[in-house]
């Protein structure tokens, strides 16, 4: 008789564990830095794929979403000592604390969150493509106002030096945890009606789904995890500024949701591991042939190919069957 | 009328100019596609470089203007054959994303080829004269934005409203399965649709050169956005809609940046897309539009 799923899901991370460790002591500095980046990256397409792909919502906010939680989860942590500099127009109360990593990040992901439904509100209403632009204004308002908010976040200048408090266990824990999360809505009656309201909107509600807190509830979910990302990407690479997270990150995760097929969590795992490697692989070329752009235009011809003649990706909306009998659920 | 506020009310309506055409190219083609064109602001930017490479091998200027607009539209034809005839049975988020990786194509290729360094634009010497005007003076290049815009405006609202492929466009916007029916060349109609409203854009590029006098691959960017947002303010589809809110747009901007102290000048983007969102939140329909309740 095969073990219960739940034992499964143990003997996994138990799995990513033991591979962790195994890094930790094999991979020199770049390859761990690397590696974390490509689990935020994973973390990133997997919450965006809750969004984009399950609910069929268009959004491009998580560098939004992203530069919130990490400024917020930047300005939490750290030291005291040199905020007075740094930030001069702190509140005393902000000023004197130093927060650890894991209750800076979860601020981070909740206002980055609060941020989420205070857009969505207008704009979850309307059809999809409102979202799309509100989303890629979201991005430009975030900048702006951390441009010139320089009392709190030092402009255009960012953040340097802040503590490197994460490490490849942060980032694989909080992918795991999405990835966990996500696969649990997406087989829940919650995932069924969000499928449900991507695939006929109408046919959905006349079953009695509410659209709007569905939407909402996807798309805040997805820029939750976003703000822990940004949070852990800039205590990764110990720097944010304004312009860290762009509208063109916001194109490349859109890309590995559409390569591994909309709404399936194994598909945008696969492919945000395969797009980070592919772009990593590509910079060297890029920066010899002095062709700076290269990649994204590669990236970006591969994806119109892609949604020409695989319209459904690697994986479709589905996730492989093996997946499916490992994870229980589907 | 004072010379700073005579001054700031040209500036509204030469920026106002700029969006209007901008926006009504993209409210167009959204009217009869129905599907956001990203790629929409990048055709600025071509129209733009155009006009560098053309004014560079010595064509006059109004030769230039006919040729830009010739290149925006032969760049709106591609962009349709390309990112839109394709994808016109999927569904509309795919259309949204192959528009998107239009504008990424364009833009990276424009850095690849002309590099990311902004270039100087400079319209001829006889456009920087100050014409007296009401006490006061204003720029020979405010002028001719607003007149330029303006022909365009109306030589496009004339073809939409009178002539036989108007009435085609509008057909094949209000129903394409209808229209198609009643022996109108869809495909030719989105096309054509295409190629008017990205030449205008591409006459954008040109005029938002010469105001602002550098230019360089990722220009295209906020303008384009700009334009979504104009369009929404007057309704989208709407053209009169586009062409009233691009000129409210570009009035707020500077009515905000001219008269409010300037250390909130650094908002003045942020303040456009809050406006979006508050629009959204108030009147999604913009001032014009007609309802989009969707039919089952």
């Amino acid at each position: 008789m095969p073990a219960a799923p739940s034992l499964r899901v143990l003997a996994l991370v138990l799995l990513v564990a033991a591979a962790v460790a195994l890094m930790q002591l094999a991979f020199n500095d770049y390859l761990l830095t690397l590696a974390s980046i490509i689990l935020i990256n994973v973390t990133l397409a997997t919450s965006l794929s809750l969004t984009n792909g399950l609910t069929g919502l268009f959004s491009l906010g998580h560098p939004a979403f992203m530069t919130v939680g990490g400024y917020v989860a930047a300005i939490l942590t750290f030291p005291a000592s040199r905020k007075g500099f740094m930030m001069p127009e702190l509140p005393e109360a902000l000023a004197v604390q130093q927060w650890d990593l894991l209750p800076a990040m979860l601020t981070g992901g909740v206002v980055a969150a609060a941020v989420a439904l205070l857009v969505g509100f207008p704009v979850l209403r309307l059809r999809g493509h409102y979202l799309a632009v509100a989303t890629l204004g979201l991005i430009i308002i975030v900048k702006v106002l951390v441009n010139n908010l320089d009392g709190y976040t030092r402009g255009g200048l960012g953040l340097n030096g802040l503590p490197r408090l994460t490490n490849l266990w942060w980032t694989a824990g909080l992918a795991v945890v999405t990835i966990a999360v996500c696969w649990r809505v997406k087989h829940s009656s919650l995932g069924r009606a969000m499928m449900a309201l991507r695939e006929n909107e109408m046919a959905a509600r006349c079953l009695g789904i509410s659209a709007l807190r569905l939407r909402m509830t996807a798309f805040v979910l997805g820029a939750f995890f976003a703000g822990l990302s940004g949070a852990q990407m800039a205590h990764l690479i110990t720097v944010i500024t304004p312009g860290t997270y762009s509208v063109l990150l916001a194109f490349n995760l859109v890309v590995m949701i559409v390569v591994g097929g909309s709404g399936s969590l194994t598909g945008a795992v696969a492919a945000a591991v395969g797009l980070s490697v592919l772009s990593e692989a590509l910079r060297p070329v890029e920066e010899s042939l002095e062709l700076y752009g290269l990649s994204q235009v590669i990236l970006a011809l591969c994806l119109l190919l892609i949604l020409v003649f695989r319209p459904g990706g690697l994986f479709g909306s589905g996730e492989p069957a093996a997946v499916r009998r490992f994870l229980g659920g589907g | 009328m004072s010379q700073y506020a005579l001054q700031q009310l040209v500036n509204g309506l030469t920026l106002g100019s700029l969006y209007a055409l901008v926006a009504i190219g993209f409210s167009m083609i959204y009217g009869i596609v129905r599907l956001i064109n990203f790629a929409h602001g990048d055709i600025v930017m071509v129209g733009a470089f155009a006009t560098l490479g053309l004014v560079a091998v010595g064509t006059p200027w109004p030769v230039t203007i006919l040729l830009v607009m010739l290149v925006g539209a032969l760049a709106g034809v591609t962009v349709e054959a390309v990112a839109f005839r394709p994808m016109r049975a999927a569904p509309q988020v795919t259309g949204f994303i192959a528009t998107l990786a239009v504008s990424i194509v364009i833009q990276n290729a424009g850095v690849m080829i002309l590099s990311g360094q902004p270039r100087n634009f400079l319209f001829p010497e006889v456009m920087r004269t100050r014409v007296p005007l009401g006490g006061a003076t204003v720029s020979l290049t405010d002028l001719v934005i607003l007149g330029v815009t303006l022909t365009l405006v109306s030589a496009l609202l004339l073809i939409v409203h009178r002539s036989k492929l108007g009435i085609a466009m509008r057909a094949t916007a209000e129903n394409a399965d209808v229209a198609r029916l009643m022996g109108i060349n869809v495909n030719r109609t989105i096309m054509l649709a295409f190629a008017l409203g990205s030449g205008l854009a591409a006459v954008a590029g040109l005029l938002w050169g010469g105001r602002f006098g550098q230019i360089d691959p990722l220009l295209g960017f906020v303008p384009g956005l700009k334009a979504f947002v104009a369009s929404v303010i007057g309704g989208v589809g709407s053209l009169t809609g586009a062409l009233l809110g691009g000129y409210l747009l570009g009035f707020a901007e500077v009515l905000f940046v001219g008269f409010l102290p300037p250390e909130y000048a650094g908002y003045r983007d942020a303040l456009v897309f809050v406006t979006l969102i508050l629009i959204l939140l108030v009147l999604p329909r913009g001032l014009l539009g007609r309802s989009t309740e969707e039919r089952a």
